[in-house]
């Protein structure tokens, strides 16, 4: 079973699987996140309560999906690179880490832009804002640890631990709205009940957080295959890759 | 896999592990103070500080907004099915503001009983609908029930009668 996971995380192995799927999980994304988006923002029905700023929802919700599963993903990458020194592993939670903040800046963004009209706000210190904002810093602080030491695989190790430990805010943030008080509200999707809205509103939702997750897939794939070039640069596989042109 | 490999995994997970114990306790300890705001189950049971600002939260009870015709004053009644609290307010309520609404007032409460708040914000609930099926849905009788459930939990730990059983 562990010769798997070894093969798994040869660089070259990876390197060829990526190139065979990136192109598909780009033709996933942007199907999804041109009908989704076209779907979502114009053709759905606007909400009887909000009007139309309620389309926001078809941006914050899969981003702030997607801020917490990277981070996950980001954190079990890390944990198999710490135990079984799997280099692949490691340069995938180094690309995930810039994507996952971005994603988390977006959920804040949006959802700041969305209070002002719906609650009268544009910040609160409730306990998911809160939580939403130390994922934030969490994340720099990922990218800052790793970059912060002379050598990389110290920078690697740094970052790695930290990822792992910061994984328990995850629980928080999703359940801070039920522990707390909050003015945020309750979860819209979740995997045991029916959505809080009908289907015209929660399918284009649907295919947007799909069209977000292939998009994110796509990308990590890249670029975990250009550092794959440029930490590997010296390998025999490499040097014959290049030979080819392209 | 080998020993070497097995001792990192279990260090690593020991290391999650107890910080999330440390994180855990620290979270109870605080739990009272993460709370946005006071319900009024909170605010009857004299949990809430006199006199200085907090935040109290709740339900606009339906028929309790008066508006001054004459100026932006209004007092409404807060509400989470167990307790109420007046609140008197002045100045521009938001979009969503409506009876049977969620909403968070910030403001003083005072000796009398009453909130004096120097602003108001609208909750939202995690139900959307088109304004159709919204209209349907009030002619059944809907009403926000995931706030309704965490009041009856506070009152529960407050132990204070709810009136559902009524």
């Amino acid at each position: 079973m562990w010769a798997i996971v070894h093969k798994f995380g040869s660089p070259q192995w990876f390197y060829r699987l990526s190139c065979r799927l990136e192109p598909w999980c780009w033709v996933l994304a942007a199907l999804s996140l041109g009908a989704g988006g076209v779907w979502g923002l114009a053709l759905a029905p606007a909400d009887y309560q909000q009007g139309e700023s309620f389309r926001i929802i078809y941006v914050h919700v899969p981003a702030a999906l997607l801020a917490q599963s990277v981070f996950i993903a980001m954190a079990l990458a890390s944990l198999v690179f710490m135990v079984w020194k799997i280099k692949v592993a490691d340069m995938a939670a180094a690309v995930m880490a810039p994507f996952g903040a971005a994603m988390t800046f977006t959920a804040l963004f949006s959802g700041a832009v969305w209070g002002v009209p719906t609650w009268g706000t544009w910040w609160v210190w409730d306990a998911r804002l809160t939580s939403m904002l130390i994922l934030l810093f969490l994340y720099l602080g990922v990218i800052a640890l790793r970059g912060a030491f002379s050598s990389r695989q110290s920078g690697a190790r740094a970052a790695s631990v930290l990822a792992m430990v910061g994984v328990i805010n995850i629980p928080i943030i999703k359940y801070s709205v039920e522990w707390w008080y909050t003015l945020h509200q309750s979860a819209t999707f979740s995997l045991t009940e029916r959505p809080a809205m009908p289907a015209s509103m929660w399918l284009p939702l649907l295919i947007m957080v799909v069209g977000f997750y292939s998009f994110f897939a796509a990308l990590t794939l890249l670029r975990v295959r250009s550092e794959i070039l440029r930490r590997e640069g010296d390998k025999r596989w490499v040097r014959a890759l290049k030979e080819i042109p392209s | 896999m080998t020993p070497k490999r097995q001792q990192r995994l279990f260090a690593l997970l020991g290391l999650v592990v107890l910080a999330g114990v440390a994180l855990g306790l620290t979270l109870y300890a605080l739990r009272a103070n993460i709370n946005l705001f006071f319900s009024p189950v909170q605010i009857a049971m004299g949990e809430a500080p006199l006199e200085r600002q907090i935040r109290a939260g709740g339900l606009v009870k339906e028929g309790s907004v008066t508006r001054d015709p004459q100026s932006l004053d209004v007092d409404f009644v807060v509400t989470d099915y167990v307790e109420e609290v007046e609140v008197i307010y002045s100045g521009i309520l938001p979009d969503l503001f409506r009876e049977g609404q969620g909403v968070v007032v910030v403001g003083k409460l005072e000796s009398d009983g009453r909130i004096y708040a120097d602003k108001v914000l609208a909750r939202h609930d995690e139900n959307y609908m088109p304004p159709e099926v919204a209209k349907a849905l009030e002619e059944a009788g809907y009403t926000p029930s995931d706030y309704q459930q965490k009041a009856a939990r506070v009152a529960e730990r407050l132990a204070v009668p709810t009136s559902e059983g009524e």
